[in-house]
C-alpha cells in the first residue's frame, strides 16, 4: 500500500519562513482536552495534512483555525498577524467543508460569488473571479445549476472553487474527499493536489485516511488524543516513527517490547522475551541499560525462510498460523514459541525464485531481519 | 416484503373505516347545507337559500371580517416571534433559563385553553389596574392571545426544520465572510421559508378557529366568528351554520391542497433534476445520489 | 483579555434574539399563571374587577395581607369538585386510549403505503384538522340528534324501531372527543413510524419472528416516543376541554373545563375560577413535563428505545 503512495514534489516556490504559527493551542470541552497544547509551524505553499482517527482533536484544531471554535488558550499567527481571537468572517482563511455545505438555494455561480459579495467587491471583478474559478475546476457550463443538480464529484469541485474564490491566505480542507466513494476518491486526490499547487495556496487538510494524507500532503502531522505526536514528510513518518502510536497507525508493524542490555556506539542489543532471541541494531540509539523500549519492524522487512538463518540475533522460529494471499504478495502470520504473532509480507515470486514450495498452514518456518532495519521506540 | 407499499386487506380496511369516520360528519354537513327545510336533518328538497341568508347576515359578515383581520395579524406576529424562538431553540443550545424557555414554548400547545384564556384575561385586568392599559378588551387583547398560542406552533415547525439543516451551511457562510445577522437572512431564512409558510398557514387556521381563549379576551364590541357560531349552535342545529361550514371546508380545503400540491411539485422537479445529474456522471453515481439527497433535504 | 472582549461583542445581539420571544412568553404566558395563583387566594366581591385585594394599607399604617383559602378548602372538601376532577381525568384517559387504538392502525397503514400516495393519505387525515374544530363538533350534532341522521338511518333500515338516545350522554361525549382529537394522535405516530428502518423487520423475520411478533417486539417499542407524544397531545387538552362537553355532553357530564367556564362567566366568581385553574395546572404539570421531554427528544433525533 505504501509503495502506491505518490509523493508530490515540493513546489518550487516553497519558502522556509514560517507562515502559520500555532503556539500552545488548547481547547477544553468541560474537563476534556480536545486539543492539548499543540505547537505547529507551516510554511507558505505547503500542503499539510493532520492525520488521526475520529475524535483525536484534528477537526477541533481545524475549526479553531477557521474561527468556529474559540481556543481555551494559545495563539495562532498567520503571516505575521495574530488571528487567535478574530471572528471567522474577519479571517483571511477559508474552509472546504466535509459535507461541502453548498447553499442549496443558490446556483453554482452564486455559491462561488458568495464570499466575494460579502467582501463588497465591484460587480465586474466578482464576475471575473467567478469565471476564473469555474474554469479552474472546469465547471463553466454548470454555472447556472443548483447544487442538487450536480454529481458528488462536481459538488466537491464547486466547494473547492468557492473556498478558493476569496484567495485565502490559508485554505482548510475538512476530509476533502470523505464524501466520495473509494474509486472516485483516488482519481480526485491527484486532481485536487494539482489544482491546489496551480493556485499555490497554503493548505491544511484534516483526514483519517492515511493513503489520502500520504498522496496529497508534503508534510503530515499525526494526532492522537489531542496531542500532535509527530510531524514530518510522508517518508519520514513511515520510516522513522517516533512512537508506538505512529508506527502502528501508519502502515503495519510488528512491535516487540524489551530491555536494552548492551549499548555501545555502533550496536545496541535488546532482550525481548516475546522474540526469544536478542534484537541487534547496528545504528546507535543511546539509552541507559535496562531501559524499557519497543522495537518496531515492518512486515515487509521480515524475511521468511524454511531453513534457519545464519545469525542467532534478530531471528526466531515459529509456525505458519495464517496466510492472506493478495496476488503479488502474501501476508504470513507466524506464531512464535512465546505466542507472539509476527506478520511478514512475502512477494509471491520469493518461493518461485528460491525453487521452493511456499510454506502452508502449520509449517515450521523462521523469521529474521537485517540489523539496520528495526526502529527503536522509547514511548 | 415490507417496503413494497402493498397494504394488507386489514390495513386497507382500517384506512377505509378511518376516513369514513373522519369524513362522514363533514359530508353530511355539506349535503344538508343545500336542504330547503329549516329542520336541518329533514330533507326538504335542494336549495341554496341558506347561502343567501348567510350573506345577508350582518352579524356573521362582520364576525368573519374581524376574525380574518385578527388571524392575519396574529399569524404575522406569530411567524416573526415563532421563527426567532425556533431559531433560539435549535441553535443556542444552552443559555441561562433555556430549560424554562423551552418549557414555555411547548406548554401553550397542550395547555387547556380555559386556563390560558383565564390567565391572560387576568393579566390584562391587572395591567389595566396598574398601567391603565389596555383600556378595554377587544382586537388587541385577542391578537396577543392568539399570537402567544400560534408562535409555539410556528416555533416547533421552524425548529424541527432547522434541526434537519446541516449546520455547516451557516459555518460556511461565516467562513466566507458573512456576519451572523446576514447569515440569518441570506442562508437560514431562505432554507426554512417553507416551514415558515406552513407555520403561517397553521397560525391563520388556529386563530380563525379559536373559541375559548377568544371568549375570555374579547370585549362587548368584538365578536369573532367562532363566538357567533358557538352562540348559535348552543341553541341547536342551524342551516345557516351548515352553509358557513361548507364554505369553510371548501376554502380551507382548497388552500391546503393547493399549497401541498405546490410543495410536492417543487419536490418532484428536484428529484428529477437529481436523477438527471446522476445519469450524466456515472463515475460517482453512488455518492452523487447520497449527496444530492442531502442537498434536497436542505432545500 | 481578548476573549472577554469578543464575548462582549457577540452577546448583545444574541441577547436580543433570545430576549424577544423570551420576554413575550414571560409576560403573556408565565406571569399570567402567577396572577391566577394570586387571585385564587382572593374572595369574590361586588366590584370591578370582581374580587378583593390581597394586600391593603390600614388606616393606622399597617399593611394587611388577606389570603382567602376558602376556595381551595371548598375544592378539597366538596365532593362535587373531586368528582369533577376524577371524571375529567377519566374522560381524557378513555379518549386518549380510544384515539391510540384507532389512530395507531391508521398511522401504521399510512406509513406503510406507497410513498407516492402517502402524502395524499396524510393530507386527508390533516384536512379535517385544518378546518374548524367547532364546525366538526357541530357536524356530530346533526348526526347524533334524536331525529338525526344516524337514528333516521337505523329506523329506515329497521334495525331499531325507537330512536336511540345517542345525544347528550357519555356516548356522544366520548365519540366526539375521539373524533376531534384523533388527528393529534395520528400525526406524531405517523412521523415515528415512517422513519423506521424497515430492514429491522426483515431482520426480525429472518431471525424467526412472524410478522405479528415482529410488530410486537420491534415496531411497537420503536414507536414508543410517538405514542407518548401523541397521547399527551390528546390527554392534556382533553382534561380541560370545554366546547365538546358543553355542546354534545350530557347535562350531568362533569368536566372541569365546563366548571371553570361556569364559575367565571355565569357565577362571575373569578377567584373560584382561578382556584379551579390552579388545581388543574397542578394536575397537568407532570403530563406537560412528560410531553415536553418526548417532544424535545424527538426533535433532537435521539435514538432512544
Amino acid at each position: 500500500m505504501m509503495e502506491a503512495a505518490v509523493k508530490p514534489a515540493p513546489a518550487a516556490t516553497t519558502s522556509e519562513r514560517p507562515y502559520l504559527q500555532i503556539a500552545g493551542l488548547v481547547k477544553k470541552f468541560g474537563d476534556n482536552f480536545a486539543v492539548d497544547h499543540v505547537d505547529l509551524t507551516i510554511r507558505q505553499h505547503e500542503i499539510f495534512a493532520l492525520l488521526g482517527s475520529s475524535g483525536c482533536g484534528k477537526s477541533t484544531l481545524l475549526r479553531m483555525l477557521a474561527g468556529m471554535e474559540r481556543p481555551t488558550s494559545g495563539k495562532v499567527i498567520l503571516d505575521g498577524q495574530d488571528i487567535t481571537m478574530l471572528a471567522p468572517y474577519d479571517r483571511p482563511i477559508n474552509m472546504m467543508f466535509q459535507s461541502y455545505a453548498l447553499f442549496p438555494h443558490m446556483s453554482v455561480e452564486e455559491n462561488i460569488a458568495f464570499g466575494l459579495v460579502e467582501d463588497k467587491l465591484p460587480k465586474g471583478e466578482i464576475n471575473a473571479r467567478v469565471m476564473e474559478m469555474l474554469d479552474l475546476v472546469q465547471l463553466r457550463k454548470y454555472a447556472k445549476r443548483k447544487p442538487y443538480q450536480l454529481s458528488g464529484g462536481q459538488q466537491q469541485r464547486v466547494a473547492l472553487a468557492r473556498s478558493l474564490a476569496k484567495r485565502p491566505k490559508l485554505l482548510l480542507l475538512d476530509e476533502p474527499l470523505g464524501a466520495l466513494d473509494k474509486k472516485l476518491r483516488q482519481q480526485t486526490q491527484l486532481e485536487l493536489v494539482n489544482t491546489l499547487e496551480k493556485v499555490g495556496v497554503t493548505c491544511i487538510m484534516v483526514t483519517h485516511d492515511q493513503e489520502e494524507a500520504m498522496t496529497m500532503a508534503t508534510r503530515i502531522g499525526i494526532m492522537s488524543d489531542g496531542h500532535l505526536l509527530q510531524v514530518g514528510s510522508p517518508s519520514e513518518i513511515y520510516e522513522y516513527p517516533n512512537c508506538r502510536f505512529t508506527a502502528e497507525f501508519i502502515g503495519e508493524t510488528n512491535l516487540f517490547p524489551g530491555q536494552v542490555v548492551v549499548d555501545e556506539p555502533d550496536r545496541v542489543e535488546i532482550e525481548s522475551a516475546q522474540l526469544g532471541s536478542r534484537i541487534l541494531i547496528d545504528h546507535g540509539i543511546t539509552g541507559p541499560k535496562g531501559m524499557e523500549v519497543w522495537t518496531s519492524i515492518r512486515p515487509e522487512d521480515v524475511r521468511l525462510d524454511r531453513r534457519p538463518p545464519a545469525n542467532s540475533h534478530n531471528a526466531a522460529q515459529g509456525k505458519v498460523e495464517d496466510i492472506a494471499y493478495l496476488g503479488s504478495f502474501s501476508i504470513y502470520h507466524i506464531k512464535l514459541a512465546s505466542g507472539k504473532v509476527v506478520k511478514s509480507t512475502v512477494p509471491s515470486s520469493r518461493w518461485y525464485e528460491a525453487g521452493e514450495e511456499p510454506p502452508t498452514w502449520g509449517d515450521p518456518v523462521f523469521v529474521s531481519w537485517r540489523s539496520d532495519l528495526p526502529v527503536v521506540l522509547t514511548r | 416484503m415490507y417496503n413494497d407499499g402493498r397494504l394488507s386487506w386489514f390495513l386497507k380496511g382500517v384506512l377505509a373505516l378511518g376516513y369514513l369516520f373522519l369524513y362522514v360528519p363533514i359530508l353530511s354537513l355539506i349535503v344538508y347545507s343545500f336542504n330547503a327545510s329549516k329542520l336541518v336533518t329533514v330533507w326538504g328538497g335542494f336549495s341554496t337559500r341558506w347561502y343567501g341568508s348567510l350573506f345577508q347576515n350582518d352579524q356573521i359578515i362582520s364576525a368573519v371580517l374581524l376574525s380574518v383581520k385578527i388571524a392575519l395579524a396574529s399569524a404575522c406576529a406569530a411567524v416573526v416571534l415563532g421563527t426567532v424562538a425556533g431559531f433560539v431553540l435549535a441553535r443556542f443550545k444552552r443559555f441561562r433559563g433555556s430549560t424554562l424557555f423551552a418549557g414555555m414554548m411547548t406548554a401553550p400547545m397542550v395547555m387547556p385553553e380555559v386556563i390560558t384564556g383565564l390567565s391572560m384575561l387576568l393579566l390584562f385586568i391587572s395591567m389595566q389596574q396598574f398601567f391603565g392599559a389596555p383600556s378595554e378588551r377587544g382586537f388587541f387583547t385577542i391578537w396577543i392571545g392568539h399570537t402567544t398560542l400560534c408562535m409555539a406552533y410556528v416555533a416547533v415547525v421552524v425548529r424541527s426544520r432547522l434541526m434537519e439543516i446541516d449546520q455547516s451551511l451557516e459555518d460556511a457562510a461565516m467562513d466566507l465572510g458573512a456576519r451572523p445577522v446576514k447569515i440569518f437572512f441570506k442562508i437560514t431564512l431562505p432554507l426554512v421559508s417553507q416551514a415558515i409558510a406552513s407555520g403561517f398557514l397553521l397560525s391563520v387556521t388556529l386563530s380563525l378557529d379559536d373559541l375559548v381563549t377568544t371568549a375570555f379576551l374579547s370585549g362587548p364590541g368584538s365578536t369573532t366568528l367562532p363566538q357567533v357560531i358557538f352562540s348559535k349552535v348552543r341553541l341547536g342545529l342551524n342551516p345557516e351554520i351548515n352553509a358557513l361550514a361548507t364554505i369553510t371546508v371548501l376554502v380551507v380545503g382548497t388552500i391546503v391542497i393547493v399549497a401541498n400540491y405546490l410543495m410536492m411539485n417543487a419536490q418532484r422537479k428536484r428529484d428529477k433534476a437529481i436523477a438527471a445529474a446522476m445519469r450524466g456522471d456515472d463515475a460517482d453515481q453512488q455518492n452523487g445520489v447520497g449527496n444530492a439527497k442531502a442537498a434536497v433535504s436542505l432545500a | 483579555m481578548d476573549l472577554k472582549r469578543l464575548l462582549k461583542r457577540v452577546k448583545p445581539g444574541r441577547g436580543a434574539v433570545i430576549g424577544l420571544p423570551y420576554l413575550w412568553l414571560m409576560v403573556f404566558f408565565l406571569i399570567p399563571f402567577l396572577i391566577v395563583l394570586k387571585i385564587s387566594f382572593a374572595a369574590q366581591d361586588v366590584a370591578i374587577p370582581p374580587f378583593t385585594h390581597l394586600v391593603s394599607y390600614g388606616d393606622d399604617g399597617t399593611l394587611n395581607i388577606a389570603l382567602n383559602l376558602a376556595n381551595f378548602q371548598f375544592i378539597l372538601t366538596d365532593a362535587l369538585y373531586a368528582d369533577t376532577y376524577l371524571s375529567s381525568l377519566r374522560v381524557a384517559f378513555v379518549t386518549t386510549l380510544c384515539c391510540l387504538l384507532i389512530g395507531y392502525p391508521i398511522a401504521y397503514a399510512i406509513a406503510r403505503a406507497r410513498p407516492e400516495i402517502r402524502n395524499g393519505l396524510l393530507l386527508a387525515v390533516m384536512l379535517p384538522f385544518w378546518t374548524s374544530f367547532l364546525l366538526r363538533v357541530y357536524a356530530w350534532m346533526g348526526l347524533l340528534n334524536q331525529n338525526g341522521l344516524i337514528n333516521q338511518f337505523l329506523m329506515a333500515t329497521g334495525i331499531v324501531h325507537e330512536p336511540l338516545q345517542l345525544f347528550h350522554n357519555d356516548f356522544s361525549l366520548y365519540l366526539v372527543m375521539v373524533y376531534a382529537y384523533l388527528p393529534f394522535m395520528i400525526l406524531p405516530l405517523y412521523s415515528h413510524l415512517v422513519k423506521m428502518d424497515l430492514r429491522l423487520l426483515e431482520a426480525a423475520n429472518d431471525l424467526g419472528a412472524r410478522p405479528l411478533r415482529a410488530f410486537w417486539k420491534i415496531t411497537l417499542p420503536l414507536s414508543k416516543n410517538g405514542i407518548i407524544a401523541g397521547a399527551m397531545m390528546v390527554f392534556i387538552p382533553a382534561v380541560g376541554e370545554f366546547v365538546i362537553p358543553e355542546l354534545v355532553g350530557g347535562s350531568d357530564t362533569l368536566m372541569i373545563g365546563k366548571v371553570l367556564w361556569n364559575e367565571f362567566f355565569d357565577n362571575n366568581n373569578w377567584p373560584m375560577a382561578s382556584a379551579v385553574a390552579t388545581f388543574m395546572v397542578l394536575l397537568l404539570i407532570v403530563p406537560i413535563a412528560l410531553f415536553h421531554r418526548f417532544e424535545t427528544r424527538q426533535l433532537e433525533g435521539e435514538k432512544h428505545v
